[in-house]
């Protein structure tokens, strides 16, 4: 049924005489008193009533959206969109403003101050947990960065290669289980964290176990269990962004180079690659900024000495709220901006 | 030698040359992903099945009592919490992203390419630093609890962090573009002189939405709610950093079984419970999408 047809066929009583939408100050203002009332649950206990505030938070929710039905005439679709855009950049925000903030307690603006990046810089002391700042604590922070990067670059280095390779199969080529093949690649996007987390944890227990008794080689976690994690996933992402590449690809440019005497490795070293490129280093930067910031798959690859960034920072924010952990996150966030905003840069050429 | 043969025997060799390139190609991620990661998975479903040494490890005597454990009242109540804050976070996310994405298709080509820039941008940083700005923003000295007290709305903090709401907020917070995208890919293909044509057969805003945009816009709502309920329903850090602890999702619950526990078959089972689901909502999307609608 075509949408003129269904509109032939609106209801008699949207034609004439008041409707559900000429209602909409009225629905809104409903939704309003709702969300107000379900605001009662932050006074106090009220047993079992909790559930019913909690139903009538969502019914005001609904009420507003639909009092905010787009309508030329009122300012409420741009206001509810401004909202919006608040949501998602008030906790940022807040973040990096009291990053800056003298006082310890986040609560109170005391002052303007950078002590919390030059302590960083010094080494993370005033990061500890409790005041009493150890030696080990200021090596730390650097250790987990100096952790993340080794894992961060090994991971990206082999699962570009990889990746990009599988991608030009899978684009170029038609084959016997290249559905199958498709799937698989597909997995590492979808599958959830943990549980990819926890099957490499007993993989690699097992793995171990066997290596032991039948080589006798002791093998512990660390490094090499984590980047081999990382990779499995990352090929995935990385022949994502290859291929979208490769199909938005000229195939008449391969077939000149064919044409014009050109062989296979001839015509990817100076065809193929140079035009792939962007595409390539993007998934690049993908794969580098997806394995800098795991954290799941690599707390339960990781071994002693080998616990990353992400890993360090769970442990801080879990329970407590500082300054420097506010500049920290400062940081990381500056940083994953940089490398997204390069790799957007790099997939647009 | 005619020259029929001689093709023949060119264009076989032309075919090795092809199948030998192409292995080139896909063993590497081929013998990857077996190895590290259908392999691993593989050793989660039978673990699943297997019984738990305490001492560590499994004992291989193959059961389903990690399954019917999992019908355990509480064990099951924390499926059921999972599942009910994933579809509420789908249904929060598809509220506030359709009215977003429809306001955004109606700016100009520039304006749109800046806002949805802008939706994405929080996206790209550290998921802990993103969870960890709401524990600065909900914290009992945080800036909400301290301005109310400072305009004499409340005279003690409130209690916001650690809280189911606190989790909520999170989860909305972290998968809010994923609702996003696909209802603005949709609604930007949305032929707005449909609506004209309705508001002429005498249907008004509301009408013309229920009637017209809505059914259109479908694949769109459908797209965004699998891409949003897959990921909250295994949500994890989250809801231990903005949760307390106190509340517990599906995530939290394999990593306590596997890590303080140290009940693998057990852990292995939910796992594999988990993933059936993701599963099922992944063939949903696949039915109900066309492949030109997916993303």
């Amino acid at each position: 049924m075509s949408t003129v047809e269904q509109i032939g066929q609106l209801p008699a009583s949207t034609k004439t005489g008041p409707t559900l939408a000429s209602g909409r100050l009225r629905l809104l203002l409903i939704g309003v008193v709702c969300l107000l009332v379900s605001l009662l649950r932050f006074a106090g206990d009220f047993g079992f009533i909790k559930y019913t505030l909690q139903a009538l938070f969502f019914a005001g929710l609904i009420f507003v959206v639909l009092g905010l039905i787009p309508n030329r005439k009122t300012p409420a679709l741009p206001i509810a969109v401004v909202l919006a855009y608040v949501f998602l950049y008030a906790p940022i925000l807040v973040l990096v403003i009291y990053s800056f903030n003298a006082s310890r307690n986040n609560a109170n603006w005391t002052g303007f101050t950078l002590s919390w990046y030059e302590d960083l810089l010094k080494g993370g002391a005033a990061l500890a947990l409790s005041d009493t700042s150890s030696a080990s604590m200021q090596v730390g922070l650097f250790q987990y960065v100096r952790n993340s990067l080794i894992v961060a670059f090994s991971a990206m280095l082999i699962s570009t290669v990889i990746g990009t390779l599988v991608a030009l199969g899978m684009e170029r080529y038609r084959f016997k289980l290249r559905s199958a093949l498709d799937v698989v690649l597909y997995l590492p996007i979808i599958i959830p964290d943990v549980a990819m987390g926890i099957a490499m944890a007993v993989f690699f227990n097992l793995a171990f176990k066997i290596l032991n008794r039948f080589i006798g080689i002791d093998a512990a976690l660390g490094f090499p269990t984590i980047i081999i994690s990382h990779v499995a996933f990352n090929i995935s992402f990385v022949s994502v962004v290859v291929r979208a590449r490769l199909a938005g690809m000229d195939p008449a440019l391969e077939e000149a180079a064919y044409d014009s005497g050109a062989n296979e490795w001839q015509t990817f070293r100076r065809i193929i690659l140079p035009l792939i490129a962007p595409g390539i280093i993007g998934g690049a930067l993908l794969a580098f900024t997806l394995s800098l910031d795991d954290y799941v798959i690599t707390f339960f690859t990781a071994g002693v000495g080998t616990s990353t960034l992400p890993i360090y920072v769970f442990g801080l924010v879990r329970f407590s709220v500082t300054p420097a952990i506010n500049a920290l996150s400062t940081l990381m966030m500056l940083f994953s901006m940089i490398i997204v905003t390069l790799s957007l840069a790099m997939q647009r050429r | 030698m005619n020259l029929a043969t001689w093709a023949q025997e060119a264009a076989q060799q032309r075919r090795q040359r092809e199948r030998r390139t192409q292995n080139v190609l896909i063993t590497p991620a081929v013998f990857w992903l077996i190895v590290f990661f259908l392999l691993p998975l593989s050793i989660v479903l039978v673990y699943s099945f297997m019984q738990d040494d305490p001492g560590g490890g499994v004992i291989p005597i193959l059961n389903i009592e990690n399954y019917v454990n999992l019908l355990n009242p509480d064990y099951f109540l924390i499926f059921w919490q999972s599942f009910n804050m994933a579809i509420a976070n789908t249904l929060i996310c598809l509220l506030i992203s359709y009215p977003v994405a429809y306001f955004i298709t109606r700016r100009p080509p520039r304006t749109r390419a800046l806002l949805m820039m802008l939706v994405i941008v929080p996206f790209w940083t550290n998921f802990l630093v993103r969870t960890y700005a709401w524990k600065v923003v909900l914290g009992a000295n945080g800036i909400i609890s301290s301005s109310l007290m400072a305009i004499g709305l409340i005279d003690r903090p409130l209690r916001l962090l650690y809280t189911q709401t606190a989790v909520m907020i999170g989860l909305v917070y972290s998968y809010l573009p994923f609702m996003l995208l696909p209802i603005y890919a949709n609604l930007e293909k949305f032929d707005h002189t449909l609506m004209e044509a309705a508001h002429d057969s005498g249907a008004d805003n509301f009408w013309a939405f229920v009637r017209v945009m809505l059914p259109l816009s479908r694949p769109g709502i459908i797209a965004g709610s699998v891409l949003t309920f897959i990921p909250s329903i295994s949500a994890y850090i989250l809801s231990t950093i903005l949760g307390g602890g106190k509340f517990f999702m599906l995530g939290d619950l394999i990593t306590r079984e596997f890590t303080t526990y140290r009940d693998w078959p057990f852990a292995s089972a939910i796992s594999i419970t988990l993933m059936v689901m993701v599963s099922i909502g992944v063939f949903i999307y696949f039915r109900l999408t066309t492949e030109a609608e997916r993303l």
